[in-house]
């Protein structure tokens, strides 16, 4: 029974879990630690569920699982459906993987408001999981945008001294894309007649059409990646973000936009996608090596991550549009191990935060003389970020590099020089404030990680091993998934007519 | 004439008899009446209402022609009887407060309700006249009720001259529809201009000055003028009075007039309304950024919102009929919400009314502050909130009528709108607070709280209210 309704569980128990916060009164200290107690608990909760997702999805097959489907608003049209295919169930069991680990993370880190914030982070949960789950375009976009709600008050009342400025920015840019996706969505609701994504993935769209449809798609899915040049608003969100607001947007809220390439762009546009591909791969490697080089003149710790998932996402677009197995997979994976690897990366921010409160690298130095089991985790993940081989990084790199490297062997050489410059400000990143000197007296007060963080990052550094060492317990979900997005795309393609007919508009 | 035409208009007489029954009681009863004039007033709307959805009146013609019943204007007719009501509600305790205490403010009001009902029952240019004036007369007097102060004087004043001005337009309008159509029954005029490929010049001229008249009353762009100077002179409950119910009537009369004698030549005064649409958004969007006063800043927003139902009517179809009505019925329940927000912002019995006077909300006034982000978010449009619905309903519209850079410069207007949206909910959650507010009346905090639910579950229960929209402009389609 349960299982039936499994997605619209897991998608709204949070939101429930938001509602019986809201009615916790009190005076403020007894408020906060039930709030705290109470998304704790649903949010483990959620996650022990989604598992089921996970031991319950059937691994050969590429349709979509767990599928609801009720009528919703019947005279629009609209449906609310939910279901998951190999691309997404990943996702979703990333998003209810990290919610608990932010919530745990903030509890020493976030004194005031505390009900608040926590209704603020189950209230997100509901959005991404939903958003990841939705097999209705519209409901789609309903959770798409509803995230921004919670994270322009997560990242403007929780932030730091310019959170006013960077909540706008990160609300106003990605406003803007999307409500160009809303047009978008509705011409495409109007050509094919039906709001439901099965059925709209099975619609040719006219030639001319998916020219306008994809860059309204692709206006709202640049800024969320962020690809270059509409990547500024994300070092000034991380920034100023609390530390579990940026690891919730660099771990979910960043994959949004490639999820929405994979699930519209190319799947339903594919005519377009080809045409526009060199657009993405040029931007794409503006993207890696532009970032790259920005974050290597950083002095706050959490700019150069922002910059370098920058950098990464980059990967991750290059590898959507080489439309190879190994390049998707690649995509899908990097994003992926990104989500866990850069969330961790940002906890490990935020553990010296915390005690010193500057994100500036030349204030530390010497961090591993005083916290040994701090430096090991960081290290861990540093080398994770870097790609190392044997870590989760490792593995989406290289399936993107392999997979670019059959379509273009230049964008596989530019992208693969920015592997070296990512080990650089990585590494300089970690000589700076763990090794060096140990100078600053406020460093030797440092205390080592407590229990609380211990119990954080014990399961990310599992789980960057795990996905270094054995992908093929997660790359096995999205196989066939990934095999028929790519024989479709070829399919349609090869009944097209209409690329050549742009180019030569376009006069090549 | 007889009683079976009557029957048509059974609840507008019976607002008019109890109307001039409460004036009567008003003036002879000695003491203090206010409170139970305001109270008789708010049950008299209540029994209109009834007779509004029971349906006591067959539907069809009534007075030879010159007055309709059908689906649209019971539908909208309901959402002027909710909103005036709650209009009421807010006023009552907030004259007795402010020493206003004149039993004349209620009767004005009914009045102008009474009006209302007319302008959207009308099917005549004449009845339209009647209506528009009736309900316009009234609302100048309200606007102008506390004559001791020199803002609220200024603001009827100008709303009286700019109203004058704009009833000119409406006659010189209409006596050229009359002059170049041969009638000015809707239903003579519509058999006359269907079917023609081009318009005679003096009924375009015609239209397009009524079509200027109805913009003043609607507050579009470019006779929106009087808005800002008359939503801040007013007091603030008879100002959230003017944002909604009048709002309803004329934007209903619009769409009955272009829709029904004019239906058949979309093409002929479509360009004016994508231009006011257009003029309406940006300029709704442009000019509230800079507002410190937060009715000003409403006024400005109540600008852009008739842009967006603009972006309905310019359709022309019926789902764009059925988008203006569902949008106006969220915009009441918005703006019902944000006006009884602004009504609280008091400190030590002074009304406030600058933004900044909302520091810090979250922490003196929690229950407050969300519920003002809601609205807000709301009227930005961010799913899932009502106010995305709406919009999303007038854009499927636009896009429906192939009308793709309306759309999309209406989208982007959006953006920038969400930008004045976004400061407030700045000023209240992420600025330190000033000093608390003082607390709420019981009716002001139902209303707040009524409101901020529809607009929270309003996707969860939006069916019949689509359903209803849909028939109520499938209704006017076929009927014109």
């Amino acid at each position: 029974m349960l299982i039936d309704y499994l997605l619209s569980v897991v998608t709204f128990t949070p939101l429930l879990g938001a509602a019986v916060i809201l009615f916790v009164r009190g005076d403020e200290a007894v408020v906060a630690r039930n709030a705290r107690a109470v998304a704790l608990f649903v949010s483990t909760a959620v996650f022990l569920l989604s598992l089921v997702l996970w031991f319950n999805f059937d691994k050969s097959s590429a349709d979509f699982q767990f599928m609801e489907r009720s009528a919703w608003i019947p005279s629009l049209g609209l449906t609310y459906s939910l279901g998951v295919d190999g691309i997404s169930v990943l996702f979703v069991l990333l998003a209810t993987f990290l919610t608990p680990i932010c919530i745990l993370s903030s509890f020493g880190a976030v004194e005031k408001r505390v009900k608040e914030y926590m209704i603020a982070f189950l209230v997100l949960e509901t959005m991404m999981i939903g958003m990841f789950a939705a097999l209705d375009i519209v409901l789609f976009y309903i959770f798409f945008e509803a995230v921004l709600i919670p994270m322009f008050l997560i990242i403007g009342v929780w932030g730091g001294t310019r959170r006013v400025y960077a909540a706008f920015k990160m609300f106003l840019y990605t406003f803007a894309g999307s409500v160009l996706m809303l047009l978008a969505i509705l011409a495409m609701i109007f050509d094919a007649g039906t709001t439901e994504i099965p059925n709209l993935l099975t619609h040719a769209f006219g030639g001319d059409m998916q020219f306008w449809l994809w860059l309204a798609f692709f206006a709202s899915f640049a800024v969320k990646l962020p690809m270059w040049p509409v990547h500024t608003w994300l070092p000034d969100a991380h920034v100023e973000a609390p530390t579990a607001g940026s690891v919730i947007l660099a771990g979910v809220l960043l994959k949004m936009g490639a999820y929405g390439f994979l699930r519209f762009s190319v799947p339903m546009l594919p005519e377009a996608t080809s045409y526009f591909t060199p657009l993405v791969f040029a931007l794409s490697v503006v993207a890696i090596v532009y970032a790259s080089l920005v974050a290597l003149v950083q002095d706050d710790m959490k700019k150069l991550i922002a910059y370098s998932s920058v950098a990464h996402m980059g990967y991750v677009s290059i590898g959507i549009f080489t439309l190879t197995q190994q390049g998707i997979e690649g995509a899908i994976y990097q994003m992926l191990a990104h989500g866990i690897i850069s969330g961790a990366l940002f906890l490990c921010v935020g553990v010296v935060y915390d005690r010193m409160h500057t994100r500036e690298m030349s204030r530390y130095g010497g961090v591993a003389d005083r916290m040994p089991h701090y430096a090991f985790a960081f290290m861990v993940f540093m080398m994770a970020s870097v790609g190392l081989p044997g870590t989760a990084g490792f593995v989406g790199e290289f399936l993107v590099l392999v997979g670019v490297f059959q379509v273009n062997t230049i964008v596989a050489l530019l992208a693969a020089s920015a592997m070296v410059l990512g080990a650089a400000y990585m590494l300089w990143l970690y000589r700076k404030v763990i090794f060096s000197a140990l100078s600053s007296t406020e460093v030797k007060k440092l205390d080592d990680l407590s229990w609380r963080e211990k119990v954080i990052f014990a399961p990310l550094l599992l789980l960057t091993i795990w996905m270094g060492v054995y992908p093929v317990s997660f790359l096995s979900f999205m196989s066939p998934s990934v095999e028929k997005l790519i024989a479709n795309y070829h399919t349609a393609l090869a009944k097209s007519l209409i690329v050549p007919i742009f180019a030569q508009l376009l006069g090549q | 004439m007889n009683f079976a035409e009557l029957s048509v208009a059974v609840p507008e007489i019976f607002l008019a008899c109890s109307a001039m029954f409460l004036l009567i009681l008003g003036a002879y009863r000695s003491g203090k009446t206010t409170g139970l004039v305001s109270g008789l007033s708010i049950v008299a709307l209540g029994g209109v209402s009834l007779l509004v959805l029971f349906d006591v009146a067959p539907s069809g013609r009534g007075f030879g022609g010159l007055f309709i019943v059908d689906g649209f204007s019971t539908f909208l007719k309901l959402i002027i009887l909710i909103a005036a009501a709650v209009g009421l509600v807010m006023t009552t305790r907030f004259i007795r407060r402010e020493g206003m205490d004149r039993f004349e403010i209620p009767i004005l009001m009914l009045l102008a309700t009474l009006g209302m009902m007319i302008m959207v029952s009308a099917n005549d240019l004449m009845t339209l006249y009647i209506g528009l004036e009736l309900q316009s007369l009234a609302l100048y007097v309200i606007a102008a009720v506390r004559r001791e102060t020199l803002k609220s004087t200024e603001a009827g004043l100008k709303y009286f001259l700019l109203g004058a001005l704009s009833s000119g337009l409406l006659l010189y309008g209409s006596s050229l529809v009359y002059g170049f159509s041969g009638a000015t029954d809707f239903d003579a005029i519509a058999s006359m201009v269907s079917g023609e490929e081009k318009l005679a010049p003096g009924l375009v001229l015609g239209l397009v000055f009524v079509i200027a008249a109805v913009s003043f009353k609607i507050s579009a762009v470019p006779f929106h003028m009087w808005t800002p100077d008359v939503y801040e002179g007013a007091p603030t409950p008879i100002t959230a009075f003017f944002a909604s119910a009048p709002k309803v009537a004329a934007m209903g009369l619009l769409v009955r007039v272009l829709v029904e004698p004019f239906g058949g030549v979309v093409d002929q005064w479509q360009q004016i309304i994508v231009f006011v649409s257009i003029a309406s958004m940006a300029l709704g969007a442009l000019g509230a950024m800079m507002q410190k006063n937060i009715k000003r800043m409403m006024a400005y927003s109540s600008i852009g919102h008739v842009g967006y139902l603009l972006v309905g009517v310019s359709a022309g179809s019926v789902a764009g009929v059925e988008a203006v009505v569902v949008y106006l019925t969220i915009y009441i329940f918005m703006n019902m919400g944000v006006f009884s927000c602004i009504l609280s912002m008091r400190q030590q019995g002074e009304m406030l009314d600058s933004i900044h006077d909302l520091k810090g909300l979250s922490k003196t006034n929690p229950a407050m502050a969300l519920a003002f982000v809601l609205f807000m978010f709301s009227m930005a449009g961010v799913p899932p909130l009502a106010g995305f619905f709406g919009k999303f309903m007038v854009f499927a519209a636009a896009i429906d009528a192939g009308l793709y850079g309306l759309a999309v410069i209406g989208v982007l207007t959006s953006v920038i709108a969400a930008f004045y949206y976004l400061r407030l909910i700045k000023i209240m959650y992420f600025d330190d607070p000033v000093a608390a507010m003082d607390k709420n009346g019981g009716e002001i905090r139902t209303v707040i709280l009524v409101s901020s639910l529809f607009v929270v579950f309003y996707a969860l229960f939006a069916t019949p209210l689509v359903n209803g929209a849909s028939q109520v402009a499938a209704a006017l389609f076929v009927a014109g």
